[in-house]
């Protein structure tokens, strides 16, 4: 019998089945960044998967990393102090669209600022899912949502665009839909030195779907496919063609000293070295 | 060898006895009148390697020392009234996920912004219940520059030893006071850092050590790989919602304050052997309150002091038996009455408790409490 290639870095028997709905694609991410993972291989050990709350931060629980599953928003605040404190771990934080950018905005912007050296998967499916479909920071607007029951009338974040204004190191996006371009770029960002942001657009058809009609799981999937184009391509493409998309692919890429060590520096100073 | 003495404030020694118990990594957010122990952090720990970060915010500000600690740190934030305020979620997270550190918070004036740069006792609860749900406490208050390191080194062996945040409950009284003050020498005073696990990681659960005092416990990046969760969480800290697991979780944090109180609760007792009017009151008001039972001896009153420097767990025992034994009890506390609840839920022999208040931003005097010890023998 042939294992599944995952299987080694899960923690089967433990908290197996998941929470995650039918057709959610949060499955799929977590599948990228254990390749990912695997690819540049890393030990286990030195892994530490850190998570806030809602249906993307109960991934550490399944993976066999050393694993920390926090308060709502407050991920990147912990993945800091354990970065700083043992630079030699491998920090992954694991958020969602509610998770990272409305009650964790502000440690978001700040980790991009101070250039922590933190890989953020920022899995969006553009709802709450955990709470039954109120309306994210990523809600289109219009949309609706169980709190926006005529369309949302807020406008929404694009996580990248903020992430790289703030001083992100990297920032990139991929969708569930191409399950190998977000490993690939997950692989780019883990080793990115510095802050680097990896948006993963996964479908909710349980909720986002449902109240906007966009029917079930796989034609959300095939709606992904249907309307993302790489930036490399995008590039080319007449503005009315691009518009309404979803851009994937690398959007900022920039080589920099990380925050711990420029701390490092700081000690030798300190240290009269 | 020369004695090193040296004049300090309440927050810089505070500072130093975090340096003394091991303090690795402290992470903050400026807030008065507690940021002298965040400016003293940054200057002192990188000198031996440890970590400074301020952060965005006091939630981060904790977050971040938890982190730490969750990976090996020993770890300390400082704050006062709103900062603490925000950090009440994560200080419950810490409790339920078991990790070690401390928590300063130099009480200011409150509600809201209240009084900045002016003292208050009045926090004493919300260090016990601020935080949702029901879950253990430990909260050591100091009297003196020379407590404030004492203490806090204290703070680390207890946090270290019984796995969750403690709360230096400081006030601005102190903490922004002089006094001289000794310098322990190195290894003067005991340190206590927890036992690392020997099974093999096959054999590691997190929190089945069968007791969460004093066992061993392994950092995150170990080799022992575990999960965290502020979840009720099973032996293996994965998320559980079975009753029989929710049970031995929460036996397990009440059972770490009930069944160690001895160990935890100190009060301190002047002229109380054959004191009949006791003071009661702890942290900057109780210097007030041993002034005014040291003048009262001088006029011939049998007024004695308790003075706890652990606020919780509260002295129960210590104080029924106080309170069986004298005539009266006086109160001295900086709030509208925190402390006084305590001494009445415990006073079961209806013994005649007065309470000596000031929150008007204004050190309660020594000349107010000696007041209420002569009216008292009118």
């Amino acid at each position: 019998m042939r294992m599944h290639p995952s299987y080694e870095m899960l923690r089967p028997g433990k908290k197996f089945p998941h929470v995650w709905c039918p057709g959610c694609g949060h499955g799929i991410v977590q599948g990228a960044i254990i390749r990912a993972v695997q690819k540049l291989g890393w030990s286990r050990d030195e892994m530490v998967m850190v998570s806030g709350i809602g249906c993307s931060s109960r991934m550490p629980v399944y993976v066999d990393f050393n694993s920390l599953h926090t308060a709502h928003g407050r991920a990147i605040a912990f993945a800091t102090g354990v970065k700083l404190h043992n630079p030699k771990l491998h920090v992954i934080v694991i958020t969602g669209d509610g998770d990272a950018l409305a009650i964790g905005g502000n440690h978001f912007i700040h980790a991009a600022r101070r250039n922590a050296d933190l890989t953020v998967i920022l899995m969006n499916n553009n709802i709450y899912g955990m709470t039954g479909g109120q309306y994210s920071p990523t809600t289109p607007i219009g949309k609706r949502a169980s709190t926006a029951p005529y369309g949302t009338a807020e406008r929404d974040f694009d996580p990248c665009a903020l992430a790289k204004a703030a001083g992100a190191a990297f920032t990139a996006r991929g969708v569930a839909y191409n399950a190998l371009e977000l490993e690939k770029l997950i692989e780019t960002a883990l080793t990115k030195k510095g802050f680097s942001l990896v948006e993963a657009i996964s479908p909710c058809p349980t909720l986002y779907g449902r109240l906007n009609k966009e029917g079930n799981a796989v034609k959300m999937l095939q709606w992904q496919k249907a309307n993302t184009i790489n930036i490399k391509a995008a590039e080319k493409l007449p503005m009315d063609q691009v518009t309404g998309k979803i851009i994937t692919g690398i959007f900022h890429d920039v080589e920099t000293v990380p925050y711990t060590e420029i701390y490092d520096r700081i000690i030798k100073k300190a240290q009269g070295k | 060898m020369n004695k090193d003495i040296r004049l300090l404030q309440g927050n810089e020694a505070c500072a130093l006895g975090a340096i003394y118990a091991g303090c690795d990594f402290f992470g903050g957010y400026p807030i008065t009148p507690s940021t002298e122990i965040a400016e003293e952090m940054a200057l002192l720990l990188p000198k031996k390697g440890g970590k400074f970060i301020q952060m965005e915010d006091e939630i981060a500000g904790i977050g971040t020392i938890l982190g730490a600690a969750a990976a090996g740190a020993k770890a300390m934030t400082a704050t006062s009234g709103p900062g603490f305020s925000l950090m009440m979620e994560l200080l419950g997270y810490g409790c339920m996920a078991e990790i070690p550190c401390v928590i300063v918070n130099v009480q200011r004036g409150g509600p809201s912004t209240g009084l900045p740069t002016k003292g208050a006792q009045a926090d004493m609860m919300q260090a016990r219940w601020g935080t949702h749900g029901d879950h253990p406490t430990i909260a050591l208050c100091p009297s003196s520059v020379e407590e404030s390191f004492k203490l806090t080194v204290k703070a680390f062996n207890l946090a270290e030893k019984f796995r969750m945040p403690v709360i230096l409950l400081l006030d601005e009284f102190i903490g922004h006071m002089r006094e001289k003050m000794e310098m322990p020498a190195a290894g003067e005073l005991e340190l206590y850092t927890h036992p690392q696990p020997t099974v093999s990681p096959a054999e590691y659960t997190h929190y089945g050590d069968g007791t969460s005092v004093g066992g061993p416990y392994a950092s995150m990046g170990s080799g022992y790989r575990f999960n965290i969760t502020g979840l009720t969480h099973d032996q293996h800290g994965f998320p559980t919602g079975r009753s029989d697991e929710i049970q031995w979780k929460m036996d397990r944090l009440k059972d770490k304050i009930e069944k160690h109180r001895p160990e935890l609760v100190e009060v301190d007792q002047e002229f109380m052997d054959d004191a009949e009017i006791a003071v009661f009151s702890y942290g900057g008001a109780a210097r007030s309150a041993q002034q005014a039972i040291r003048e009262a001896r001088a006029k011939g009153i049998k007024a004695g002091l308790v003075r706890p420097t652990t606020i919780w767990p509260f002295p129960d025992q210590a104080l029924e038996e106080i309170l069986r034994r004298v005539k009266t009890m006086i109160v001295a506390e900086i709030s509208q009455g925190q402390l006084l609840g305590e001494i009445q839920r415990l006073n079961q022999t209806h013994t005649k408790v007065i309470p000596v208040q000031r929150y008007d931003g204004e050190m309660l005097t020594p000349n107010e409490v000696l007041n209420a010890i002569v009216e008292v023998t009118k």
